[in-house]
């Protein structure tokens, strides 16, 4: 797993990237009551507000990490928002984009930098 | 958020918050609790479920002292358009002060403790509100005491009574709006059976000296839970409370807010003491005439919440904007978003449909009925 500044997860899985918040993420943000995915098939450019999510208090955005295509969004978590708090890295994926080159994750953080980053 | 220059004053119990875990953030000046390592939403349904404390000594005490009760009574009602005279002893009520626009300037509690008047006002506007006091009262005879040597706490929720009566019995034999002394953990409380909640419960003041024993003692009855003000905001907002600054200012008239409840007939147009506040031409045009718009609940039909500021349409396209949310957010007992706001007259029966429009896109909301969970107060 790769993180980005922003508390964002990425994954790859053969040629698309899953992306997701990290624990820490949602420590931060609290329970969420809601969440906005991008359309299935937009094109995104890196740094794009593309997600909504909403805690009792506040709304945030979700960055766009990479340049791609937007191939799925997991419905689950717009159907029941409390699943991003109780399972961030697992159940609780965002979404899932094509990118020219998957190498793209290694400008990311591995596991040890970000955890330096976030103590 | 600390910009080097804020210093931020801190509540009594501050540490104590803190050693349980409280993520604090400033608030009208002080540092607060917004939430407890629970969060938001099981603090929120915890208080409905059972029993919640807050801290809320961050607003202001004052007391006001004539050389009789009815000179104090007769002093304060030039100030709000209340009937204070007639406050019973042990008693209390909602009220606020108005501005000569006849908008308002802060909400408060007034509670008649017999030899003296007490009481409770926002801490946002502490300062201004003791300022007014202190300008209008001594030279009708009352002395302002500000009290700045109490905690105040809240103990809300359904098991508040049970929880407050296991300390002194006696407040089993208080009623909603009622106000007596209790002695709880051997400290001398004015306590108050009211809150900001829509559940029964207490509000508390003691002694700074004795807070940490009360504090302790509440927090050592397993049916209470510390709770921030994230979740304290969330239940206010259910039970279709109005925060000063948000739902109420200085441009609402107490009849737009839908608060003439709070004028008591007395003090209306006709009454033996009709008048005599600031702004009554206003307030008294809008109590013969309608006012031209009104605060209501609204109950946005998708998942987005609709958040303070979400300008309210009359169409899905185009149309005319007929109002504006002034607190929203979501409902975590209710499950859905809930907010307030001000339409015009004519867009104000429950079920009007609207639309808010939310990052440029406009969304269904519906003008519903306040309040969105049922109001609990032990009458």
């Amino acid at each position: 797993m790769k993180y980005t500044e922003e508390h964002e997860w990425l994954r790859v899985e053969g040629d698309i990237i899953v992306v997701g918040v990290t624990e820490y993420a949602v420590t931060q943000l609290g329970d969420l009551v809601f969440v906005e995915l991008p359309d299935v098939g937009r094109q995104v450019s890196r740094d794009e507000d593309i997600v909504v999510i909403e805690s009792v208090k506040a709304a945030s955005d979700i960055l766009a990490p990479l340049d791609g295509e937007i191939v799925e969004v997991n419905e689950a978590i717009v159907e029941d928002p409390a699943l991003v708090n109780s399972d961030p890295t697992g159940a609780a994926w965002f979404f899932k984009m094509k990118v020219p080159d998957t190498s793209a994750v290694d400008q990311f953080m591995d596991e040890d930098a970000y955890k330096a980053l976030i103590d | 958020m600390d910009d080097g220059t804020q210093t931020l004053a801190t509540l009594p119990l501050a540490q104590a918050h803190v050693d349980a875990g409280a993520r604090m953030v400033p608030f009208a000046g002080y540092s607060m609790p917004v939430q407890y390592p629970t969060g938001v939403m099981a603090e929120h349904q915890h208080t409905r479920a059972h029993c919640g404390l807050f801290d809320v000594s961050h607003m202001g005490q004052v007391i006001l002292r004539a050389e009789t009760a009815e000179a104090a009574a007769r002093a304060l009602e030039t100030l709000v358009p209340v009937d204070v005279l007639g406050l019973g002893e042990g008693r209390q009520r909602y009220g606020f002060f108005t501005n000569d626009s006849g908008g308002i300037l802060d909400d408060l509690m007034i509670a008649n403790r017999g030899d003296h008047l007490f009481l409770v006002v926002n801490a946002a506007c502490k300062a201004d509100d003791i300022a007014l006091l202190r300008a209008a009262l001594p030279p009708l005879g009352v002395e302002v005491d500000v009290i700045e040597d109490r905690v105040l706490l809240a103990v809300q929720g359904p098991e508040a009574g049970a929880v407050v009566a296991a300390l002194d019995p006696r407040a089993d034999d208080m009623r909603f709006m009622d106000v007596g002394g209790l002695t709880l953990a051997g400290a001398e409380a004015w306590a108050s059976r009211s809150g900001y909640t829509g559940e029964d419960g207490f509000e508390i003041s003691v002694h700074v000296s004795q807070a940490r024993a009360v504090f302790d003692a509440l927090c050592a009855d397993e049916r209470v839970a510390l709770i921030g003000l994230g979740a304290r905001d969330s239940l206010r907002l259910e039970a279709g409370l109005c925060l000063y600054g948000h739902d109420i200012d200085t441009a609402t008239s107490p009849v737009e807010a839908r608060l003439t409840w709070a004028i008591q007939k007395v003090r209306r147009p006709g009454g033996d003491r009709a008048g005599g506040f600031p702004g009554e031409a206003r307030i008294f045009k809008d109590l013969e005439d309608g006012a031209g718009r009104a605060r209501v609940g609204l109950r946005p039909e998708a998942r987005a919440p609709m958040r303070e500021g979400v300008l309210l349409f009359d169409a899905e396209q185009g149309g005319t904007q007929v109002g504006q949310v002034t607190s929203g957010g979501f409902g975590p007992s209710v499950g859905h978003p809930v907010a307030m706001g001000y339409v015009d007259a004519a867009f104000a029966d429950t079920d009007t449909a609207l639309w808010g429009e939310v990052r440029g896109k406009r969304l269904p909301v519906r003008v519903t009925a306040l309040p969105f969970t049922p109001l609990r107060f032990k009458r």
